[in-house]
């Protein structure tokens, strides 16, 4: 059996863990994908975190991929990284570097088994700041200017793919190179606030084959998360895993404990539990209806008589689930044209289902962080 | 690791002794296990439980042969089995042994 099929099946603990560690967000980008703002006060406490940590270390998940929100914006950020990465459990952080000075970057070069992302979306102020915020390009730029003076090893500049910067794929590697970063470049998903921007910043059909051809040829040196199985479908696979890990390799814990499928699909359908319960994340993990309903083998449904099935695996759950198409047919940007076709033949009273789960903040944005104190509206 | 461990580590030779990196942590999985390498940052699968046998006891024996034959290794999987053995020394997951170090 080839590992993927194994993968389908689901393994003894997650290989990819998202933690989100905080909705509250400095920023407030038009894509964020868990719609973040505004600090949640049900978010776990230092304690129930380090909890979290101590089961993680127990179930052998080697590292965890923290995000937000952003989360060095909780004050215990830091105390975190430091149990978590004292206690064998390596931490990638993704961050819009609004904390990462000098003297924090010198820090973190000093410490083993910490990765660094920082968010830009667009090679150029003005692409980027368009999506991001006034402002979050500087940010970002004197975040990878700082670790590089830090001497902090390969941080990642991590994309999210959209009509304005497939363009800019080879800008965003010499930017790399400029800073001794690697890239990481993922897929725009209609999630959270992605739903609202999807049909205007996704990359057209002719876009998405010229980042497949690129992938193919730079591939080998650019990080993608996995993300973009469903283009295997224009011929050969691209490296990585080309299956949705969701529930199987999977998994997101949000900043109050709830454990979704993926770190795209955060909706109550995709709920499986939640860390402060009896069991806590492995009893979630391993016991869990809806994970044990994603590691049933697929039969592919509207897909099968497709040829192309086993290179794409039918694509996102997250991307069909919230554009409103049935999660058993093709993906929305199906590079066959599938995707395009069953969004065509969505119903006009079709309810595309949208997450309850918001926390973006009402009226205008600071860029520069927001006082803690500031005060919690509720929805 | 000395420079010579290093220049064995490039070219595997399944005639000397070997063993399991001591920073490399094995986690079993339905298919085998899971070998995470905490220098590296690199994970890499051992896909059947008969090579996790075979890593695991490398150790306690004089050459990567004699840990396939205790491990019932099928004589037809042998050279399969070295190839995967091969590209695990290249990762680090399995390092030369070498008897003059005291290392623990």
């Amino acid at each position: 059996m080839k590992l993927t099929e194994h993968f389908q099946y689901g393994l003894t603990s997650p290989i990819c863990l998202t933690w989100e560690l905080t909705y509250a967000c400095n920023l407030a980008c038009v894509h964020c994908l868990s719609s973040s703002g505004r600090r949640d006060p049900r978010e776990l406490s230092t304690e129930e975190c380090k909890h979290v940590v101590d089961e993680l270390r127990r179930m052998q998940v080697f590292y965890v991929n923290i995000g937000g929100g952003e989360p060095t914006v909780r004050p215990d950020f830091w105390e975190l990284l430091d149990y978590s990465v004292d206690h064998n459990v390596g931490v990638k952080f993704s961050t819009n570097g609004v904390k990462l000075d000098l003297c924090r970057a010198r820090r973190l070069a000093r410490t083993d088994y910490v990765d660094v992302q920082i968010s830009l979306d667009g090679a150029t102020e003005s692409v980027n700041d368009a999506v991001r915020g006034p402002g979050s390009y500087a940010t970002a730029l004197r975040a990878l200017a700082n670790l590089a003076e830090a001497g902090f090893h390969r941080p990642k500049i991590s994309v999210v793919m959209t009509r304005h910067n497939v363009g800019q794929l080879d800008e965003f590697a010499a930017l790399a190179a400029k800073f001794g970063a690697q890239l990481r470049i993922t897929r725009l998903r209609p999630s959270g606030r992605g739903a609202d921007v999807w049909d205007e910043l996704r990359p057209t059909a002719c876009q998405q084959r010229e980042l497949y051809d690129w992938l193919v040829a730079r591939g080998e040196e650019v990080l993608t998360g996995d993300s973009f199985f469903h283009l295997s479908a224009y011929g050969s696979p691209l490296p990585g895993l080309n299956l949705c890990g969701a529930g199987r390799v999977v998994c997101l814990i949000d900043p109050v404990g709830d454990v979704y499928a993926c770190p795209f699909a955060i909706h109550e359908d995709f709920l499986a539990g939640n860390v402060r319960s009896v069991g806590g994340f492995e009893a979630v993990w391993r016991d869990s209806e809806l994970f044990a309903r994603l590691r049933r083998p697929r039969t592919g449904g509207a897909c099968r008589p497709c040829g192309y099935y086993s290179s794409c695996q039918g694509g996102c759950m997250a991307a069909k689930f919230f554009t409103g198409l049935p999660l058993d047919g093709p993906d929305p940007e199906c590079v066959r044209g599938f995707g395009e076709q069953a969004l065509a033949a969505r119903s006009p009273d079709a309810v595309i289902p949208r997450s309850e789960v918001d926390h973006s903040r009402r009226g205008p944005v600071p860029v520069a962080l927001a006082s803690p104190r500031r005060r919690q509206e509720r929805r | 690791m000395s420079t010579s461990g290093e220049e064995a580590e490039r070219s595997f030779d399944p005639a000397r002794a070997y063993r399991r990196s001591r920073r490399v942590a094995l986690r079993p999985e339905p298919f085998g296990a899971l070998a995470y390498h905490f220098g590296t940052h690199k994970l890499s699968f051992l896909k059947t439980p008969q090579l996790v046998a075979v890593v695991t006891s490398l150790e306690q024996h004089p050459d990567v042969y004699a840990a396939m034959e205790q491990a019932g290794v099928d004589q037809t999987q042998r050279p399969a089995y070295l190839r995967a053995l091969a590209d695990l020394a290249e990762a680090g997951t399995i390092e030369p042994r070498l008897e003059e170090s005291g290392d623990s």
